[in-house]
């Protein structure tokens, strides 16, 4: 194994612990429209869910590119990783994009037009797509750790059922805890007046539970294919969790965020650093194994991404920062203007 | 049922041309958009603004679609075709990363910022916002051609027979290729052709409308400014076109024979506008034909040859078996074919239809431009018909010239180095396909019908009156934003 193909194993584990963090976050915002967007009247509950997903309007597009850029990059860097992942993976990668789909739409038109029944199947849009999504994402993410079947070509040789284990299941609903837990403290931190509060007081609830579940999901998968770092890193992710909590019950709605944006990183280095040196373990007795080495691309396509990831890389992040410095201050029901006059 | 291959194949045509009929709109509508948006910046006249945020609007409705859709293509290689993921991913994958990296994150975020934008930046930034969310269209629309034409014209690669994969052996070559130095201002100078037809019909119709009103002035412009991006952007993609036609019957003869179904080698070769029968190269009659001129397109010599199918079978047998031999039984499993010829009714008709499409669309805008002349308004019914058909034919010449390429190309997948048959997913059984085509195809369905009845109801709600910005600039913190979800 060279330095490059362990640099791109780094990388595409970043990606992911980008996507998860930004896009962690949406994910949480839309699946809770229904619980935190709920107000007195009706009036009351449009208005707080019109702020709610302002607070996500002007990042979910760009969070997602996270997911494209792991993609595209694996594709690059570990061509026999893309091939096999995503055609074994078939049926929930379909059930993603569908979740994508509609929630994308739903962001774009929901507010195009002022009528009840319009919103309300752009509603159920956007929940069950932010439902969903982070549960299928973990559910492939865990599988990919905990090892599928792949034959002697390095073939995926199961079903859909083979991937609907018991770990992965929970790898599925820890994801989507985590996000929801993620998205309360980031609406904590970017909302004012009941919001807030009701945010806050969710949060710490959704915290616990995403807690226990992440504790006995990481725990399993370290039994099972966990080295020295991946300890560590699991050790972090727990006290960031924890501490996360503690923040948001003291009204540290900044240090919340950073907590929970930290336990998504360090979970998805703990999934990496189990996952290394293979990138796709097979399950099965006589399988190939997709590894760093023979799953890489050659050396000079490595370079040529290397070069530009160096350049490139801290372009996005300049640009992608100054959005969120852009659009930081807080939404409250106040701001929200009247709905488009379009029936 | 028929087998994974031939499913696999109709999902990316499916997918692919849908996704298709929003890029070209999203990148010619951005570029125009920002150009309005620039002139209100510049002169603080109404009309730019009222232009900017209308159109702004038609332009998100559609772009929403263009995103979800380029979801599913980034997704469906890996999906449905693995084994050419793995066969070129080497070289392939490298600039869909790029496009990710590069382009589609300027694009999102920065749309982001422009969608959000509005009394929250300076108006200086806010119009650059969606000039680099159109900088980031055209990088996007670079990478995904350099990547297709890497699939007409392979080059800048080596067969790695320790691996048994193909592998990058110079990326510039890639990027340079003479196909997609040719291809990417073809297809963006189309996008530009169907920005302008978008913007020009919408405000066709509604100067039609409107005529009487205080806001035909607007109106007439946006007709006259679209009409002219298109027929600029016209005289590109006629000028592009016949390049690529030249470089088309260099690097892929067969293709060129299928545009004009010519299956012996002539010199001389005749272009036929139209004809009538089976074109299978037994007794198909030729409508309107134009001696040389097939010479012409494709050597830039009305003397010139140009070779027919029936030898191009031969040839192309004989690449393939040569390919074979030196690469070993591996690789001579992935050139084997049948039939090395693509269908050709398709490509002939495809070929005129993309061209009949685009010449027309041509002779609409120059009418509108013209009609529009000196205050001009259109009088007549049937500029109702002009308004609704120059937006869609720009479109459907942009969908025509896809197949015609990617069909013109089969049986080949990556030419003279893979077949399309053994690219597709070997692990992914018949019925998972069907399931993820049924999905698309129900799913895109209804979204189009959302999509056009918005799209079609903010038409005809026309441009929102004018409303000062410079009003909002001292509002206090706690005002309602100027947009919000």
């Amino acid at each position: 194994m060279d330095t490059l193909q362990l640099l791109w194993f780094g990388l595409i584990g970043l990606l992911w612990a980008g996507y998860l963090v930004l896009e962690g976050f949406d994910f949480g915002v839309g699946a809770l429209l229904p619980s935190l967007g709920a107000g007195t009247d009706a009036e009351d509950t449009e208005k707080r869910r019109r702020v709610m997903l302002t607070t996500i309007g002007p990042h979910w597009d760009g969070n997602e590119v996270w997911l494209l850029t792991a993609g595209g990059a694996t594709f690059a860097a570990f061509p026999e990783w893309y091939a096999t992942m995503f055609s074994a993976f078939y049926l929930p990668l379909l059930l993603v994009l569908v979740a994508l789909i509609v929630r994308n739409m739903g962001f774009e038109y929901r507010g195009k037009r002022d009528d009840a029944t319009w919103r309300k199947r752009w509603d159920i849009a956007i929940i069950g797509g932010s439902v969903a999504a982070p549960l299928l994402v973990g559910v492939a993410l865990t599988n990919v750790v905990r090892g599928v079947p792949l034959d002697a070509d390095s073939e995926y040789a199961g079903n859909l059922f083979t991937l609907l284990n018991p770990l992965s299941l929970l790898g599925g609903l820890t994801v989507l805890a985590l996000s929801l837990t993620h998205g309360a403290f980031f609406l904590a931190l970017k909302t004012s007046g009941s919001i807030r509060e009701d945010a806050r007081r969710m949060g710490t609830v959704l915290g616990l539970v995403t807690a226990g579940l992440a504790v006995v999901t990481l725990l399993w998968l370290n039994v099972a294919t966990g080295s020295v770092w991946s300890w560590v890193t699991t050790v972090v992710a727990a006290v960031a969790l924890l501490a996360a909590i503690y923040a948001n019950t003291q009204g540290r709605e900044g240090w919340a965020f950073i907590g929970t944006a930290v336990t998504a990183a360090t979970a998805v280095a703990t999934y990496f650093l189990a996952l290394y040196p293979d990138v796709m373990p097979t399950s099965l007795a006589g399988g190939r194994s997709l590894t760093i080495e023979n799953a890489s691309s050659s050396p000079l396509t490595l370079k040529i991404m290397t070069g530009a990831a160096l350049v490139f890389t801290p372009i996005v992040l300049l640009y992608t920062a100054y959005t969120y410095y852009t659009f930081r201050k807080r939404i409250g029901t106040h701001h929200i203007p009247a709905p488009v006059a379009v029936k | 049922m028929g087998s994974s291959l031939d499913v696999a194949r109709w999902q990316f045509a499916i997918t692919t041309v849908y996704h298709f009929l929003f890029v070209p709109v999203t990148i010619g509508m951005s570029g125009v958009v920002a150009y309005f948006h620039t002139q209100w910046v510049r002169t603080h006249r109404p009309e730019y603004y009222r232009l900017t945020k209308f159109f702004g609007k038609l332009f998100l409705i559609n772009f929403a679609l263009g995103l979800v859709t380029g979801i599913v293509q980034e997704f469906q290689f890996g999906m449905n075709w693995s084994d050419y993921s793995r066969f070129v991913g080497d070289i392939f994958g490298a600039p869909l990363a790029f496009e990710a990296l590069l382009a589609f994150f300027l694009e999102s975020t920065f749309l982001g910022v422009w969608i959000f934008g509005w009394g929250r930046i300076p108006e200086k930034l806010h119009a650059s916002s969606m000039w680099l969310t159109h900088v980031g269209t055209v990088l996007s629309a670079y990478f995904i051609l350099t990547a297709n034409s890497f699939m007409q014209h392979p080059v800048g690669f080596r067969f790695n027979p320790e691996t048994g994969r193909a592998e990058m052996s110079d990326f510039l070559a890639v990027l340079t290729n003479k196909v997609q130095l040719v291809t990417f201002p073809h297809v963006v100078l189309s996008a530009y052709m169907v920005g302008g037809a978008v913007i020009m019909g919408v405000a066709l119709w509604l100067l039609r409308r409107d005529h009487a009103t205080d806001d035909a002035p607007m109106y007439r412009k946006a007709v006259r400014v679209g009409a002219v991006v298109s027929l600029v952007a016209s005289l590109g993609v006629i000028v592009s076109g016949d390049v690529q036609g030249k470089i088309m019957t260099e690097v892929q003869p067969m293709k060129m024979a299928a545009a004009e179904a010519l299956y012996d080698t002539t010199s001389n070769a005749p272009f036929s506008v139209l004809s009538i029968g089976p074109l299978d190269g037994s007794t198909a009659t030729r409508v309107i034909q134009v001696p040389g001129l097939l010479s012409f397109l494709g050597t830039g010599d009305f003397n010139g040859t140009v070779e027919g199918i029936n030898d191009l079978k031969v040839s192309e047998r004989a690449m393939a078996e040569k390919v074979g031999q030196q690469y070993g039984p591996e690789v001579a499993a992935l050139v084997q074919a049948d039939d090395y010829a693509p269908i050709i009714p398709v490509a002939y008709w495809t070929f005129r239809l993309m061209m009949g499409a685009g010449f027309l669309t041509i002779l609409l805008a120059a009418a509108a431009l013209w009609v529009t002349r000196k205050n001009g308004v259109p009088q007549a019914r049937w500029w109702t018909a002009v308004a609704v058909l120059t937006p869609l034919l720009p479109i459907a010449a942009n969908s025509f010239g896809w197949i015609f390429t990617e069909m013109g190309r089969q049986p080949w997948l990556v030419y003279g180095l893979m077949t399309t048959a053994t690219g597709v997913s070997p692990s992914v059984s018949v019925g998972e396909v069907w399931v993820s085509m049924v999905v698309y195809t129900l799913l895109y369905a209804a979204l189009a019908v959302v999509e056009v009845k918005l799209f079609l109801t903010y038409v005809r709600r026309g441009a929102e009156p004018f409303e000062d910005p410079a009003d909002h600039t001292d509002v206090p913190e706690d005002a309602p934003l100027q947009f919000a979800y």
